[in-house]
């Protein structure tokens, strides 16, 4: 009997003194762990330093993607229907979050995707917002940095016909820069977790291109690029925010050295006070500097937090609306103000890969590119 | 496009130096498959273990890179040792489907163990090689670029395949190896250790893999556990359209495989979405045509 009294007593316990659990939602596994790992190192962090809102421990559940569509979607599920999270922090692939984005659309549970950025993820829903800026922003920036800044007049792009994101830049880029040098542009394709990319390469050269642009993931970047030296290519590398891991560079050596890519963020940047404690303590506890995702899935969290304590509730629409409704919140990686979309609108950064490091170049604010 | 010769070239190259490696790993196929007429599917996984062998013994024992890998290959060996006494040896005389889906349960195996103890994650391999800029080197010929590495692969795919028909066909051994894949009762009869004969044949198709991944890890300098799931899948078709059974067979079916998956997209690029279905395709097509491989023995199984 006692031990029923006891057995009672913690379950009246939990109640009272319910956590408050948010989902994670990331791809820990598969062909874009990388992305994953920084993500949630940055997510840790950002628990560690504010572990409690409205007074109550927040509780974190990850739920792992294997960098797929339909596994985002079943943990997804998982996380709603489950866990019974309150808001859910994730995916990094456009593809894994749109997929998990019809369920927090059906379950009317807040979703905030980290550095999904292609303008599909969150069209027509109401219960997906992001903290980066979409691609037809950093579509524009790529073409304009590819034609201005390195003259570009031939451009070969590599597209990941199995990521939206990658297609989706692929566009975005091409009505940019054939607005200026029609029918200067060509496309090859290819899938995620393909290792061979000669033939592609082969036509790439026989383009003439003084470009080449991947519009996919920082594994097959890397393999590609190493490629393309071997076969005699010369020209630029050029990529987009799926390039950024520092992965690309332990993969991809001295073949992707110059590469020039898109971002959201990168350390040396850091003006803020909040985001240059945040590289301190980054760096305190983990060694090292963050890497883009750290700082993107440390301010979805904070943001969240935020979100939580404007609306003074645990109800998950109730902190959407107050997620929706996010004005200049001070995050790591700039100023966050969602729009009517539920996008974020922030500036696009250019870093190079130089001497094994990722080096900050420029950025570009969005009024620039109109 | 207009097809100019360097690029037929190169992508020749290419293709010689895939279809070599998947010729490794077809003759091991074809090796358990002429004895125990086992399809072993766990070879792709074999491979990858090789390299992963291969880079911790150069990266967390600090061997040099050639110590690193004859290590990888003595373990692969002795894996494929391992696994031939625990998986399949106890089944020597069951029905052919329980050993073929036991080695369907060797392939999760290993990739599960290989999640669990490695990590998920794709490793770069380059943090094995003292030489880092190994992968994108290449010989230039007026303004033709030919990559280093496929010559490299080529010609250790040759030495290795060279010294694999030295030993089935001019070594005592190798006369065993044979004379089991004819009559496994006879021979037996003959005083031959069937057992250590068939241990010896997984201890050198399992080398054979490994050293093939670690070659394909030396191209693709990236992998993770699952890596080895299409070259071994691709290999198996190989051994298939060759003539399962024969070791000719698998070089011959390994290596044109490779030149014609490169070759069709290199002609039409548009196709390159496609690229391994073709593989399959050549898998139906020679299974309607010839069945028996290109150079395998149409024998009639008597019931």
């Amino acid at each position: 009997m006692k031990r029923y009294m006891v057995f009672f007593f913690t379950f009246v316990v939990a109640i009272v003194f319910a956590d408050i659990k948010i989902g994670v939602l990331l791809p820990l596994t598969g062909g874009i762990s990388a992305f994953g790992e920084w993500t949630k190192k940055g997510i840790e962090l950002a628990r560690e330093q504010r572990p409690t809102v409205l007074g109550e421990k927040v509780v974190l559940v990850y739920a792992d993607t294997r960098s797929e569509k339909t596994e985002a979607a079943n943990a997804m599920a998982r996380l709603t229907d489950k866990e019974k999270v309150v808001a859910v922090i994730g995916e990094i692939a456009s593809s894994n979050s749109m997929a998990a984005a019809e369920i927090a659309e059906n379950r009317k549970v807040p979703q905030v995707a980290v550095t999904s950025t292609n303008p599909l993820v969150t069209q027509g829903k109401k219960f997906v917002s992001r903290v980066c800026f979409i691609d037809p922003l950093q579509g524009t920036a790529l073409a304009e940095f590819a034609a201005n800044t390195l003259k570009a007049r031939k451009v070969t792009i590599f597209v990941d016909i199995e990521q939206d994101y990658s297609v989706g830049l692929t566009n975005y880029f091409i009505e940019r820069f054939e607005g200026k040098y029609k029918g200067n542009v060509q496309k090859v394709q290819y899938k995620s977790g393909d290792q061979e990319f000669s033939a592609q390469i082969s036509q790439a050269i026989a383009f003439g291109s003084d470009v080449i642009m991947f519009t996919g993931y920082y594994n097959e970047i890397a393999l590609a690029a190493q490629q393309a030296r071997s076969m005699g290519y010369k020209g630029y590398f050029i990529a987009g925010d799926g390039a950024d891991a520092p992965e690309l560079i332990k993969i991809g050596g001295k073949a992707v050295e110059g590469l020039y890519f898109t971002t959201h963020y990168v350390p040396e940047a850091a003006k803020t006070k909040k985001a240059k404690d945040f590289v301190e303590s980054f760096k305190k506890k983990y060694g090292t500097l963050p890497a883009m995702n750290a700082a993107l899935g440390y301010d979805a969290y904070m943001l969240i937090l935020d979100a939580i304590e404007r609306a003074k509730s645990k109800d998950p629409v109730k902190i959407n609306n107050a997620i929706r409704s996010t004005k200049n919140f001070e995050g790591v990686s700039g100023l966050i103000t969602i729009d009517e979309n539920g996008n974020a609108i922030k500036p696009v950064v250019i870093v190079q890969v130089k001497n094994g490091k990722f080096t900050y170049v420029t950025s570009i604010e969005p009024a620039q590119l109109k | 496009m207009s097809l100019n010769p360097t690029i037929l070239i190169q992508n020749l190259l290419n293709g010689l130096m895939v279809g070599g490696l998947y010729a490794l790993i077809a003759v091991g196929y074809t090796m358990v498959y002429g004895i125990l007429r086992l399809i072993n599917f766990a070879f792709g996984d074999v491979m990858v273990m090789g390299i992963y062998f291969a880079y911790y013994g150069a990266t967390l024992i600090r061997l040099s890179f050639p110590l690193a890998v004859t290590v990888s290959l003595a373990g692969t060996a002795l894996l494929g040792i391992v696994i031939d006494r625990l998986a399949y040896k106890p089944l020597r005389n069951s029905p052919r489907i329980s050993a073929l889906i036991t080695a369907i349960g060797v392939s999760f195996f290993i990739e599960s163990f290989a999640v669990v103890f490695f990590g998920p994650n794709y490793k770069p391999f380059l943090d094995a090689l003292e030489n880092k800029t190994i992968a994108f080197e290449s010989f230039v010929i007026g303004n033709v670029y030919l990559p280093k590495i496929i010559f490299i692969i080529l010609g250790i795919t040759a030495i290795a395949l060279f010294i694999l028909f030295v030993i089935v066909y001019r070594t005592k051994i190798g006369m065993a190896m044979r004379a089991i894949s004819a009559d496994i009762p006879t021979t037996s009869l003959m005083g031959i250790n069937v057992d250590n004969v068939i241990g010896f044949t997984f201890a050198i198709s399992s080398a054979l893999a490994a050293l093939a991944g670690v070659m394909w890890a030396l191209r693709y300098p990236s992998f993770y556990p699952y890596t080895g799931f299409v070259p071994g899948l691709k290999a198996f078709i190989a051994a298939v359209f060759g003539g399962i059974g024969s070791i000719g067979g698998a070089v011959v079916g390994g290596i044109l495989l490779g030149v014609i998956e490169m070759m069709i997209i290199t002609l039409f690029p548009t196709l390159m979405q496609y690229k391994d279905a073709f593989a399959f395709i050549i898998l139906i097509v020679i299974l309607l045509v010839k069945p028996a491989g290109l150079l395998g023995k149409r024998t009639v199984e008597k019931v």
